[in-house]
């Protein structure tokens, strides 16, 4: 009973971090009709930017709430703004081509990320590239030297993992005769709450969202109506993309190892949680985020837990066999 | 004439092109014969994928995981049947024999796993295959890495080099074959009108469904024959020859050539596998590279370097010996 519990506790806080993601790709997909293959390495990105916020503060060895709160806006401004200009740069142009191409793109901005953030930093790339230059014979002038010294010698970070700075003390509690329950799980707990709360409130009850509902309901003729659509479509990509952030943080609160493809499997994990809820659907997001939670850690639990990233997919195939448009999605028929 | 033509007309690749590789395989020293078949299995992955997102319209990113269904059944033929003989047969014979075996042991595995990804995804539309695709290439890992048999994450090693420049030249003659004489075929003419429009397909009759599947089941197939060939010629099998990295460079080699074009897809192959090969040093900025080529190609030339043409398009029309040389 006591093991069953601590799963359900892990599985309950790894699917709300599922949820916060999913929420991205399911908002995205219902105004634009697109799969954000870029969406789990805005995610990344998001944890990078928090630890080098959190590096600049010096976050490791004087930890504060408030320094904490700085890391969390900072990371989810520049979220929001990586979003933004994805969205901005590599699909609008491609909006009214056929859907195939904005996809390519969308995977080709994900592996843009994923492997531009695996290269050594720029400054000792220059430093190769001048070696390369005196190889050739070639005087390196003065002036390159020193524009090389003034590049980032710790971006991109490169493949090696680096560990996220502890924002505050970790406290475990042993809660009901055995489960571990620490202080790191409640905070995110209550955080994701928060966030999806306020996330509901802004699409039911705010113009925007109403606009957006709009949008995501049929574009065209939102766009007739007066609402602004390539507006209502950017601040969904700056929402979804601050939400990524938000996991990221958690996540990374708690499991401190971020590296650039940690994107990778929570992103298609995540994804496949939008669509167990049926994609397009908000509080299906939520629902399927922390089913596909408590799946993964009862499957890791009782079962191999080296399965553990295989039954996200094996979910997900089912689902579209049995039932395509997903716990909560309607059945739409496509119009001529 | 009529029936010696309807036999011939297949056939004729083959018979031009298998004395041209014998004399190749002559020809060429070690390194380069390496080179040759490198080349000929993305020729092969290229073409075969284009079946889908060229011909068909959809978008499967996950080619590699067929590559490791066909290289891993055929590698448990090969080194099971290893020290075996066949009576009243030389030792080469047999040799190919076997290896013959295999290559078909392994695309009708291949075949038979792009029929269980297909049935599901394609009933839907098409971005769902792009994201099926990805998560079947990381079930397949997770199965490989968790089974005895196919050696975990070691792999299997050892196996027979079978592949040689013949065999290789042989499997980029049949799969070319394949592809265009499905093209101009009845079939073909189904597959395109899909991808232009699937509901006014479904509207005349297509059975868009069906012909989806079958366009990957038989795109899976010859995923399965790069496989095999690919790892008989390194003689060595492992779960990280097959990853994410190599599905997406035969997007790329697809995207860059030219959705729905033939030629194209050999040209950006062979292109791509000799700057590949050339560019080992810069190996880090391999996936950059391709990734940005990606997002420039969308951004400014979406049709590839050859859209749907092919290159003998190019040749004036009274240069032509009959009608059918163009594409549909």
């Amino acid at each position: 009973m006591t093991e069953f519990l601590q799963h359900l506790v892990n599985g309950v806080s790894l699917g709300t971090i599922y949820a916060l993601i999913a929420l991205g790709y399911t908002m995205v997909y219902g105004v634009l009709k697109l799969i954000n293959f870029a969406h789990g390495d805005v995610y990344m990105a998001a944890a990078y930017a928090g630890f080098y916020i959190a590096t600049a503060l010096d976050v490791r060895t004087h930890p504060t709430v408030g320094k904490a709160v700085a890391v969390f806006v900072g990371s989810m401004v520049f979220a929001g703004a990586l979003g933004w200009a994805i969205e901005r740069f590599a699909y609008r142009p491609l909006r009214n081509r056929p859907r195939l191409a904005t996809l390519i793109t969308a995977i080709g901005v994900s592996f843009l990320l994923e492997y531009g953030f695996q290269l050594p930093s720029l400054q000792s790339q220059g430093r190769t590239f001048e070696e390369m230059l005196r190889g050739w014979g070639w005087t390196v002038p003065g002036w390159l030297d020193a524009a090389v010294g003034f590049l980032p010698a710790s971006f991109p970070p490169g493949p090696t993992p680096r560990f996220f700075p502890e924002p505050f003390v970790r406290v475990d509690w042993t809660v009901l005769g055995g489960v571990h329950v620490s202080n790191y799980d409640v905070v995110s707990f209550l955080v994701a709450v928060a966030f999806m709360l306020g996330l509901q409130w802004i699409i039911y009850r705010t113009r925007f969202g109403m606009a957006m509902r709009a949008v995501s309901f049929d574009s065209k003729v939102a766009g007739l109506m007066g609402i602004p659509v390539n507006r209502v479509i950017s601040t969904t990509f700056i929402l979804g993309s601050v939400l990524a952030a938000v996991a990221a943080l958690l996540v990374a609160g708690s499991r401190p190892r971020i590296d650039p493809i940690m994107g990778l499997m929570p992103g298609l994990k995540a994804f496949v949680a939008a669509v167990f809820g049926g994609i397009g659907n908000v509080p299906g997001a939520m629902l399927g985020g922390i089913v596909l939670g408590l799946a993964e850690e009862m499957v890791a639990g009782y079962a191999l837990s080296s399965f553990r990233d295989g039954i996200a997919f094996a979910i997900l195939i089912l689902m579209l066999l049995v039932r395509p448009e997903g716990l909560l999605g309607r059945v739409t028929v496509e119009k001529v | 004439m009529g029936r010696a033509r309807l036999v011939l007309r297949p056939a004729a690749p083959f018979l031009v092109s298998l004395p041209l590789l014998w004399l190749l395989q002559g020809a060429l020293p070690q390194y380069y014969s390496f080179v040759f078949v490198n080349i000929a299995v993305n020729v092969i992955l290229a073409v075969s994928l284009n079946v889908v997102n060229g011909f068909t319209g959809q978008f499967s990113i996950g080619h590699a995981a067929f590559m490791a269904v066909g290289a891993y059944t055929a590698a448990l033929v090969t080194t099971g049947m290893q020290d075996l003989q066949i009576a009243g047969l030389p030792l080469t014979a047999s040799d190919a024999v076997v290896f013959f075996l295999a290559i078909m042991a392994g695309m009708a595995a291949a075949s038979l796993a792009g029929l269980l990804v297909g049935i599901p995804s394609l009933r839907l539309r098409g971005d769902y295959l792009a994201i099926v695709t990805l998560g079947f290439g990381e079930i397949i890992r997770v199965i490989i890495e968790n089974t005895k048999v196919l050696g975990q994450a070691t792999g299997i090693s050892g196996l027979p080099p079978y592949t040689n420049v013949v065999w290789a030249g042989v499997g980029v003659v049949a799969t070319v074959v394949m592809a265009r004489r499905l093209l101009l075929s009845t079939q073909g003419r189904a597959l395109l009108a899909i991808r232009e429009d699937e509901v006014a397909a479904e509207a005349m009759g297509v059975d868009t469904v069906g012909w989806k599947v079958r366009a990957f089941v038989i795109s899976a197939a010859f995923a399965g024959l790069a496989g095999v060939l690919l790892v008989h010629k390194i003689q060595l099998v492992t779960p990280r020859m097959f990853t994410f990295v190599k599905s997406m460079e035969v997007v790329v080699m697809v995207v860059l050539g030219g959705m729905g074009s033939i030629t194209g897809s050999i040209v950006a192959a062979t292109l791509l596998t000799v700057a590949l090969e050339s560019l080992q040093a810069a190996d880090q900025y391999r996936m950059v590279i391709f990734s940005l080529l990606l997002i420039v190609l969308m951004l400014t030339r979406p049709s590839g370097l050859f859209g749907t043409r092919e290159i003998w398009d190019a040749v004036p029309r009274w240069m032509r010996r009959r009608s059918d040389g163009g594409t549909p």
